[in-house]
């Protein structure tokens, strides 16, 4: 199985927000709620960078170490997944991820949140794969049927990339070398520990 | 003429073919990426230790702005593990110590046996205070010792759903019986401070080991000895501590950032893991631990006996005060 992974090449993206349009349409997910997100670096100034981001299903999730009800869970594709009916919506995992990738339907009374949300990998949750079940909860699941997240499958400069780790990291690290430049795999240090290396 | 005009237009073709070579060129080299990129390693570098890249979003959660934030990892691991394992340290630790020295003590009992008179220890309201906050205590320390162990303790016991189901009703719990706890611990500080101030035979009472470790051995005290003073000073402070980090947890909205959240969280848990276990032992000594003590709480009524050996300057306030009353009302004829 192959451990799948996000990088995003920052020197390519155009911040066209494509990724973000895409993830919520595939997903249906509701106002508010931002899976996927891009964040411009210095903006404005010279040598500014913008990085599409969402949950990087990370090595030891740091939101499922800290979840009280357990709820989190990494597929075979070393995907952090997480069981709706099982979450209390604490926002615990909000506090411990450094990505801010979880997110949270609605505030009410004492700061109330419902059932936590985030990047799927579009590869659904618990759930039979496809089922309708499924997508209500947690969206389409994409990876079940033989696809990548479409983010990545949008991105117009191919910034976004999604797929195996070792893969991903050598497309990227033969651009950097073709190139001359790489403004580095945002993430991958905090995520796995290590980053690519060019 | 025609020599110096032609002169004049190969002077200009020429500036003319510089500045079109040259600006491009100069222009090329503002853009490099090369050079004035950012890069995230440099960046991190650049920002030391707990360092956050941040940037601009365009979506209205601008806290979603802050692109990875490493330092959480580092809340994240005292929370899931540190917290984890000091929580079951202490209420576990204290249940060994108590069933230690029960087993070494045994049950503390009245010296001079049950004497049969009746002396009121404490009256409805402060009885109705005490367990007020002794009930929600209770609820509020179960479901909170939930959030931190439950799911290595209870969950694998009950299973995900069930245990999912048991925790959000105990959120619910736990976010509600907040208030009637922070009411009756202001209830309790205002009925009972002005017998908790410490003074010289507390001391005396310290020293003595409160009687605790020797048969026979009483020093006195007047209504709250040294020890219940510890209690009540322990419950006032940690308590207070409690319904402060309570409340920023409950409005995680008017925190000012995550990480005063976090700090905020660890706190919290800190201090409830340090009263459960003072609550614990303070639950055995006015149950199991002693005879007689449990009456004060239960009727309210405690026997004259048991109060002579634990409070014997407060039982003699009492019958001094009591006399005093009879007197007067002796004193004044009936017209």
């Amino acid at each position: 199985m192959a451990r799948m992974k996000f990088l995003c090449d920052a020197d390519r993206c155009i911040e066209c927000q494509a990724c973000v349009t895409a993830c919520k349409n595939e997903h249906e997910v509701p106002w508010g709620i931002n899976r996927r997100r891009v964040v411009t670096i210095n903006d404005g100034l010279p040598g500014e960078r913008s990085v599409s981001m969402a949950c990087m299903h990370c090595d030891d999730a740091p939101c499922a170490a800290v979840c009280p009800v357990d709820c989190f869970y990494t597929t075979a594709d070393a995907v952090v997944l997480h069981n709706k009916d099982t979450c209390i919506g604490c926002g615990y995992c909000s506090y411990a991820c450094p990505f801010g990738a979880p997110q949270f339907p609605r505030t009410a009374n004492f700061g109330t949140r419902g059932k936590m949300d985030k990047c799927t990998y579009c590869s659904g949750g618990p759930e039979t794969d496809m089922s309708q079940a499924e997508y209500v909860k947690y969206g389409s699941n994409r990876l079940a049927e033989g696809k990548l997240p479409l983010c990545a499958e949008m991105c117009s400069t191919k910034s976004l990339l999604a797929g195996d780790g070792d893969i991903i990291a050598e497309i990227y690290r033969e651009r950097v070398v073709t190139r001359g430049y790489g403004s580095g795999a945002w993430g991958w240090r905090t995520a796995y520990g290590e980053t690519v290396t060019v | 003429m025609t020599r110096t005009f032609l002169s004049r237009l190969a002077a200009a073709l020429a500036a003319l073919a510089l500045i079109t070579l040259v600006l491009p060129m100069a222009a090329e080299a503002q853009v490099n990426p090369r050079e004035s990129s950012v890069n995230e390693d440099a960046m991190f570098e650049a920002l030391g230790a707990g360092g956050t890249v941040s940037g601009r979003v365009t979506i209205p959660d601008q806290a979603s702005g802050n692109l990875i934030v490493p330092d959480n990892k580092g809340w994240a691991a005292l929370q899931g593990q540190t917290l984890h394992t000091l929580s079951i340290v202490a209420v576990v630790g204290m249940v060994v110590l108590l069933a230690l020295f029960y087993m070494f003590r045994g049950k503390i009992r009245i010296d001079g046996g049950f004497s049969g008179r009746k002396i009121l220890r404490f009256n409805a309201v402060e009885r109705f205070a005490h367990w007020t906050l002794a009930s929600t205590f209770i609820i509020l320390a179960l479901t909170g010792l939930n959030l931190i162990i439950g799911k290595s303790v209870i969950r694998p016991i009950i299973g995900e759903g069930a245990f999912g189901t048991l925790s959000a009703w105990g959120k619910v719990a736990h976010n509600y019986l907040a208030w009637p706890f922070m009411a009756s611990l202001v209830l309790i500080f205002l009925l009972w401070v002005i017998h908790n101030v410490p003074n010289r035979l507390d001391w005396q009472w310290l020293k003595m080991g409160g009687g605790l470790l020797k048969k026979g051995v009483h020093p006195p005290a007047r209504k709250f000895n040294a020890g219940q003073k510890l209690i009540f000073w322990s419950v006032i402070i940690g308590g207070a501590l409690l319904s402060w980090t309570g409340i920023m947890l409950l409005f995680p909205g008017e925190v000012a950032s995550a990480a005063d959240w976090q700090f905020y969280q660890i706190l919290h848990a800190l201090v409830a893991a340090a009263l459960s276990a003072l609550v614990i032992a303070h639950i055995y000594i006015g149950s199991v631990g002693m005879e007689g003590a449990f009456d004060a709480m239960g009727s309210g009524e405690v026997d004259e006996n048991w109060a002579k050996e634990h409070h014997s300057l407060w039982v003699e306030e009492v019958k001094s005060t009591q006399a005093r009353n009879t007197a007067q009302v002796q004193q004044t004829p009936a017209e």
